[in-house]
């Protein structure tokens, strides 16, 4: 089998930097107490105002990817469901819990006691469990910022303000924990490193137009999302998405792609399996296939369709991103919208389903997910089964006989009938 | 005088075919997969060309099909027993649009097109429920052979519901049912009903458009047979070269990939090689 042709750049250098830095400042909390540490979930997170305290995020799920994709997450799987944890509950829940009783941590320094545990449960309910028990362990005082789930199309004002007053409770709070007084002109300057970021970020992933796609919106965008959710309101997240965009730009103008040719373009939807990330990335790459879209990189926000932070209205921004400007809190016809839109602007030919074991709230509907885009728009859906966290629930030999009978199929179709259009101007989408 | 191969290593049987252009299926091989898969594989080739009364050496291209098909090292290429399955069913059937394959470990359907390029295929997951193991679990812990499940269900008029479809808690639904003094040929039709609306299950969720084709070792089940066309409420295609499906698949792309005047046709393209 021929080994992937693997990006790799300064920018992934420069990533690398980043995230070693924060696990720096992640332990120089844990020894010193300073700078003060809020525990927060990844999808809608309000690391923004975070900035007005000099405070710094702690991903639970970006620390239970990192076991995982070094391969250390069934240790403490096993330990949480020693302690009762069921095999069907959330494995981030259990490879997080089970590492911090064991204390393992993914860089190998300290990560410290949070300041607060802040459970923004933005379309996750799991969560609400997964911060209680972290506050239980670990002594922190939980803060529950409860975000409505979308239930129109557009979050109502009264949604919006009702998430409002509770970020100005949030800031009331934190004021208290840390002692500090929230600085209003350094959140606001957040907020437009924010919306600089997001900009730059949506340019990013409208490269994926090109064909080649000048990088896999799925396997690499995951490089990308460090940075996105721990440096986004930082000038070191705008310094570094500047230089992903000039990378990424380049690449195109020189006509290369993820592959030395790029034969299917794909959208995923779904966490990967990070356990087995390198081995499940080479089914595709064995096939020269690129994703071009991902719904998972839209779980921090959907800029690529157009939304913003505003400085001039930081709190509604921040609110408005928690509510509607994710993927994870917006119902599933939006999330079928958003697929199909993926398929027909970024010229895909088929869409990959990664259903998670441990994940109902990402995976439920995905069956049906599975029958709209096979059944009623005829686009080629493969529908895998795995967990993004739990090494046990991959069966290589299974989702390699789909995987390659899904592109058996695929080749058959491109060649037997016309390729789907696909956008090689880029530019009318950037703005 | 062309002849090509398909080689479908299954999780239980190993199933070889041997094709000429012209002749059609001149040889075929049954053999227990076993625990080295390789060895299988050779071994079912080379009877199957016995068979053909050829020497391997005349075979001028082999496609390996089935779990094993990485394994076949002689092979010249690979495909996954879904598109050989198709293309085997859509070559004895021409108007075949649903293929239902049962297997030892494996339970699939297979909606195709009407060259016989898949659309859309299921399979089950992570569970062996509506699978041969499952009949086979089911024959071990009655005290009888495979091969009897099959025409003993037919004998069943009262047949019993299982609360279960687990291929392991099946033994103890079973022994319970046993013991309860149920009869053997009620347990079995019981069984076989099951299985065939589990597998229907799954087969919806691509489509049953007819005909309809079944593939697989289970075929020779007639008992599997008539529960499936009795959940079905229509009658399935069964060829009497039903087990070998995935290997003539394999042998058809193999003929294509063989011959150079195919150069054109998709099919000469896609084989992913090792």
């Amino acid at each position: 089998m021929q080994a992937p042709t693997e990006y790799r750049s300064q920018l992934h250098h420069r990533q690398k930097e980043l995230m070693v830095k924060w696990y720096d400042r992640l332990n120089e909390a844990a020894e010193t107490g300073n700078p003060p540490s809020v525990s927060m979930m990844i999808s809608g997170n309000c690391v923004e105002l975070l900035e007005g305290f000099d405070a710094v995020p702690i991903y639970p799920e970006i620390n239970a990817l990192q076991l995982a994709i070094r391969h250390q997450s069934l240790e403490p799987i096993l330990l949480a469901e020693e302690l009762g944890y069921a095999a069907d509950n959330c494995a981030y829940v259990k490879a997080d819990i089970g590492a911090y009783l064991k204390g393992i941590t993914p860089a190998g320094g300290k990560l410290p006691k949070p300041t607060l545990v802040l459970c923004n449960f933005v379309g996750c309910n799991t969560y609400l469990k997964w911060f209680e028990h972290v506050a239980e362990f670990t002594g922190a005082p939980l803060y529950t910022l409860d975000v409505p789930f979308m239930r129109l199309d557009e979050p109502s004002v009264a949604d919006i303000d009702y998430v409002v007053r509770q970020l100005k409770e949030l800031v009331k709070l934190l004021e208290g924990l840390t002692g500090r007084k929230f600085d209003y002109d350094r959140f606001k300057q957040g907020v437009r490193c924010a919306a600089r970021v997001e900009e730059l970020w949506s340019n990013i992933k409208h490269l994926a137009r090109t064909v080649p796609s000048p990088f896999d919106a799925y396997f690499d965008a995951i490089t990308l999302m460090g940075p996105l959710y721990v440096y986004r309101a930082k000038p070191e997240g705008v310094e570094f998405f500047e230089l992903a965009l000039q990378e990424l730009e380049e690449k195109v103008e020189r006509g290369e792609g993820v592959n030395d040719t790029e034969k299917f373009r794909l959208v995923f939807e779904g966490p990967p399996p990070y356990p087995h990330f390198r081995t499940f990335r080479d089914m595709f790459a064995k096939w020269k296939a690129c994703a071009v879209a991902s719904t998972y990189s839209t779980v921090g926000g959907l800029w690529e369709f157009g939304a913003r932070h505003d400085p001039e209205e930081p709190f509604e921004s921040v609110a408005l991103h928690m509510l509607a400007h994710n993927v994870t809190n917006r119902n599933y016809l939006q999330r079928y919208d958003q697929i199909k839109r993926y398929v027909e602007e970024w010229g895909a030919d088929g869409v990959i389903i990664h259903f998670v074991k441990s994940c109902r709230l990402f995976s439920a509907g995905q069956g049906d997910m599975r029958d709209y885009f096979t059944k009623v728009l005829g686009v080629p859906t493969l529908y895998l089964e795995s967990d993004l966290e739990d090494p046990r629930y991959f069966s290589e030999a299974q989702l390699r006989n789909r995987i390659d009978a899904y592109f058996e199929a695929l080749e058959h179709q491109k060649m037997t009938t016309s390729s789907p259009q696909r956008h090689k101007d880029t530019k009318e989408f950037h703005n | 005088m062309r002849f090509a191969a398909g080689v479908d290593v299954g999780s239980t049987q190993t199933k070889a075919v041997v094709m000429e252009e012209s002749a059609g299926i001149v040889g075929r091989a049954l053999l227990d997969t076993g625990a080295n898969v390789t060895r299988a594989a050779e071994n079912a080739f080379h009877v199957a060309c016995r068979e053909a009364r050829i020497d391997p050496r005349d075979v001028g291209f082999v496609v390996g099909t089935g779990y094993g098909r990485y394994k076949i090292t002689f092979g010249n290429a690979q495909m996954t027993e879904i598109s050989c399955h198709a293309r085997g069913a859509s070559y004895i059937f021409p108007n075949t649009r649903t293929v239902i394959d049962m297997g030892g470990q494996d339970a699939k359907a297979i909606s195709i097109g009407a060259d016989g390029q898949v659309l859309d295929f299921v399979m089950n997951d992570k569970c062996a429920a509506g699978t041969g193991r499952f009949l086979s679990n089911a024959a071990d812990v009655m005290g009888i052979t495979l091969d009897e499940v099959g025409p003993l269900s037919l004998e069943g008029t009262r047949p019993v519901k299982l609360t279960t479809v687990c291929t392991v808690f099946v033994e103890s639904d079973i022994l319970s049912y046993l013991s309860m003094g149920k009869k053997p040929p009620d347990i079995l039709r019981g069984v076989h009903l099951a299985i065939a609306k589990r597998t229907i299950s799954l087969a919806r969720r691509v489509s049953l458009e007819p005909e309809i084709t079944m593939t697989g070792g289970v075929a020779r089940n007639l008992g599997m047979v008539q529960a499936l066309e009795e959940v079905l409420e229509t009658k399935l295609q069964i060829s009497p070269e039903a087990h070998f499906m995935g290997a003539i698949g394999a042998a058809l792309f193999a003929l294509e990939k063989e011959d150079e005047s195919f150069e054109a046709t998709v099919w000469r393209q896609p084989v992913c090689e090792t």
